[in-house]
């Protein structure tokens, strides 16, 4: 007898486990369930134990079937919020993993495009006090290295102001300018200098 | 102060180094002296003999037309047979002995072969390795016994060589030859600017990660911070006695022009605009000061009094203006004009107003007048490679010197040294 109630038990647990393995908690119900079923069996004549034993797995199975599929259904339901979840968190990382805005050809104001990857940045400092940054002005190549080097300054500062005004402290933010000195990518063509007109965000700057 | 040390070191020996750059010499001037150089008797075989030298001297400038002796060697004046020599007007021929200690005496003369009298006969006594300075002092010699202008040959130009991520500050003779490091550095370098009296350069290193200014003496290689202000201190430039530093500081916000003594210290602020205002550069006087702004719109160059004031604007050409530089007479400017996806050197008389364009167009940025005024190095690029070129001042001969490693940037013609 006890080996059926165990049996019985197991498949349970095997059914739930089997279909929903990341939830161990939906699988607890349904051995509630078979052991009322096992009180009621215990007191059925002994002639009737197996026919009553062979309902009760029945049933038994009939409920694990119902809680499997109820476990499968949640679990998918949890799978779809925790990839949304990262989904999200996973942009967030992106704005802040993307540490480079770029400009447009001899100007200096930042482009709505990178108002998102500066907002991110500007709340990540503004949430940890302790954290600084080095934002690190650049020019593409067509002006003087003294011309770049100013204009590689005022993006840099553009760019600051923008860090500060997402909740970033002025204290947290150092601007730099290398100017055309320091290009991203080589040649005299706009998808190099469009890489090259930039600044770049830098946590690990040292001071 | 550790960290500066590991990330840069100056070089104390010179460092004379064989054949750095190739030159390459085109153009033709139309009102040239017809000249003939005739080897040196003594003279070694191989690449770049004294009489070599010389000729490429007197070449790059564009007044000379070098007339090839052709078999014809003559070494002293009672050797010249004047009937071979139609339509030359001067030549130059001398002799080279090696002397004991490893010295080499070297005599030249200069002949007017149309009144057939010497104009020039000296002779000279170096040590052997320093022939390439002996020619160009020869050269020096001939041209302005010619021309009545000095020669420049033996003055030196200071050039930033950038080599995949490894910056130097070199120093060398006005041709390209016998370079010298005066820093090496893993951090950008810019804006070398020569003292007047020739004996320091200031320059912008980011070795401490951000522009500062340094003035570096060349013969004990000692240097000092003179702006060292929050934000980014470039673009130095001397006044002519050398008393003055103008400055670029963004420590009021945009780039701004500041004066300071030549120490570092006095700091005047020149221009107050909300544009960036850069590149100052002293007039021969030292009066007023030439500079870069955006402040129309465009980049132009504008005129301001060295000691502050309104500022008037210079140019309005087509494009963007840059580095601008007096010629040594004061009575015109180069500059850089990018116009069209091209850079441009450029000329404007300031007497005329006219603008004349001395480069075809390309890659061509930074001009400097020779101090004699006759040449103005510029930086240019060949098949994707930064080089030093020249242009005579009447845009009719250019030369380009491809040096063999890296990208030549930011070139400035040292002064007229005395001798």
């Amino acid at each position: 007898m006890k080996k059926i109630l165990l049996s019985v038990l197991l498949l349970n647990l095997l059914a739930a486990c089997s279909s929903a393995p990341t939830k161990p908690d939906v699988a607890e119900v349904p051995p509630a369930n078979t052991s009322a079923n096992a009180d009621t069996a215990a007191a059925q004549a002994a002639a009737d134990a197996q026919a009553a034993a062979d309902a009760a797995a029945a049933k038994a199975a009939a409920d694990a079937q119902a809680a499997a599929d109820a476990a499968a259904a949640k679990a998918a339901a949890d799978a779809q919020a925790a990839a949304d979840a990262a989904a999200a968190q996973a942009a967030a990382d992106a704005a802040l993993n993307k540490a480079s805005v770029y400009f447009a050809t001899n100007v200096d104001a930042v482009q709505a495009a990178d108002k998102d990857t500066l907002l991110a940045h500007g709340k990540k400092l503004a949430g940890d006090a302790k954290a600084k940054v080095r934002v690190e002005g650049n020019a593409d190549e067509r002006g003087s290295s003294e011309y770049n080097l100013a204009l590689g300054q005022r993006r840099a500062k553009n760019t600051k102001k923008v860090l500060v005004l997402s909740g970033a402290k002025a204290s947290q933010v150092t601007t730099v300018s290398y100017g055309e000195e320091k290009p991203a990518a080589a040649g005299h063509d706009e998808a190099a200098w469009s890489q090259n007109r930039r600044v770049d965000i830098n946590y690990n700057a040292g001071k | 102060m550790f960290r500066v040390l590991m990330s840069i070191w100056i070089v104390f020996c010179s460092q004379m180094a064989n054949a750095e750059l190739s030159i390459e010499i085109s153009g033709a001037g139309e009102h040239q002296t017809p000249v003939s150089v005739v080897r040196f008797a003594g003279e070694e075989g191989g690449t770049q003999s004294i009489s070599e030298i010389i000729s490429n001297d007197l070449l790059r400038t564009g007044l000379f037309k070098l007339i090839h002796p052709a078999g014809r060697a003559p070494h002293v004046m009672s050797e010249v047979k004047y009937v071979d020599w139609y339509g030359v007007e001067a030549i130059v021929m001398g002799s080279i002995t090696l002397q004991e200690g490893g010295n080499m005496l070297v005599t030249f003369s200069l002949l007017d072969m149309v009144r057939r009298s010497e104009l020039l006969k000296l002779t000279v006594s170096a040590p052997q390795d320093q022939g390439r300075a002996i020619a160009h002092g020869i050269a020096d010699r001939v041209f302005e016994r010619l021309t009545g202008t000095p020669g420049v040959f033996s003055t030196r130009i200071a050039y930033v060589n950038r080599d995949k991520g490894h910056y130097r500050l070199v120093v060398a003779d006005s041709d390209g030859y016998g370079e010298q490091d005066l820093l090496n550095s893993r951090e950008p370098i810019m804006s070398p600017a020569w003292s007047p009296d020739g004996a320091k350069i200031a320059y912008v290193s980011f070795e401490e990660r951000r522009a500062i200014v340094y003035v570096q003496s060349l013969s004990t290689r000692e240097r000092r911070v003179v702006a060292d202000f929050p934000g980014s201190n470039s673009a130095p430039a001397w006044s002519p006695d050398g008393k003055k530093l103008a400055v670029v500081l963004t420590r009021d916000d945009t780039s701004q022009i500041y004066v300071m003594n030549a120490d570092g210290t006095g700091l005047k602020r020149i221009t107050f605009s909300d544009a960036i205002d850069t590149e100052p550069t002293f007039s021969v006087d030292g009066k007023f000061l030439l500079f870069a702004s955006d402040r129309g719109g465009t980049v132009q160059i504008y005129r301001v009094a060295a000691e502050g004031g309104a500022a008037t604007r210079m140019t309005y050409e087509t494009g963007n203006s840059f580095s601008p530089r007096f010629s040594p007479d004061g009575k015109s400017f180069a500059y850089t004009l990018f116009n069209g996806g091209k850079f441009y050197i450029v000329v404007n008389d300031l007497g005329t107003q006219q603008v004349q364009y001395l480069s075809n167009g390309g890659w061509d940025k930074k001009p400097s007048f020779a101090p004699n005024g006759k040449l103005i190095l510029f930086a240019t690029e060949v098949q994707g490679r930064g080089i030093l070129a020249s242009v005579s001042s009447d845009g009719r001969v250019k030369q380009k010197l491809a040096a063999q490693r890296g990208d030549i940037r930011e070139p400035v013609w040292g002064p007229l040294l005395k001798r």
